[in-house]
């Protein structure tokens, strides 16, 4: 389960790289933003629930 | 405690990175930040039964565990803003990266405070 968070986000960074080409040869410049756009706060959802458990493993094992 | 799969995740994350930073900078930051969260929660997993074990040889020695403490919120003040530090420095923010640092210093200061007032007390008691 914890390795495959890396690969998610890695997968969807990729994706995004691939759709956005797509996007961009056939015209669609403002989807395209969207779609960065979209992927980054997808990204950023996920990294932010890593960083709660970060925070709840550091306080539980450091008795903050 | 097994290094192999610190290394792989590393090696595998550094090849994935690469790609990620050619084609969309903004996810490679997060992709590393995850990373590195990631891994540093292995650590810490790992780290938890030494701490129990310096918790046990503190109690047995007599000596009061808010020391103790105060010595694990420092170490932890100390991880996660250099953590923090460093991720910000890896996306550019050399500036950001500056505050983070200064304020976990301030942080670690204000930790450390009440063990300076207490070896001061103890000084004023000897005297």
């Amino acid at each position: 389960m914890d390795i495959n968070i890396i690969f998610k986000i890695a997968g969807i960074g990729i994706l995004i790289s691939v759709l956005n080409m797509v996007l961009k040869q056939a015209g669609k410049e403002e989807q395209a933003q969207m779609l960065t756009l979209v992927g980054v706060v997808v990204v950023l959802m996920m990294v932010i629930q890593l960083i709660q458990r970060l925070f709840m493993d550091v306080r539980s094992v450091f008795g903050l | 405690m097994e290094i192999m799969p610190f290394l792989g995740i590393a090696l595998v994350a550094t090849v994935l990175l690469t790609i990620l930073r050619m084609e969309r900078p903004e996810l490679a930051v997060l992709f590393g930040t995850a990373v590195g969260i990631l891994l540093f929660i292995m650590v810490l997993q790992r780290l938890g039964v030494v701490l129990q074990q310096f918790q046990g040889l503190t109690a047995r020695a007599g000596v009061e565990p808010f020391y103790l403490g105060t010595v694990f919120k420092v170490i932890a003040v100390a991880y996660l803003t250099g953590f923090g530090a460093q991720i910000c420095r890896d996306a550019g923010e050399g500036a950001l990266a500056m505050k983070v640092e200064l304020a976990g210093k301030v942080a670690i200061l204000i930790l450390a405070v009440p063990v300076m007032t207490a070896i001061l007390q103890l000084l004023l008691k000897v005297i």
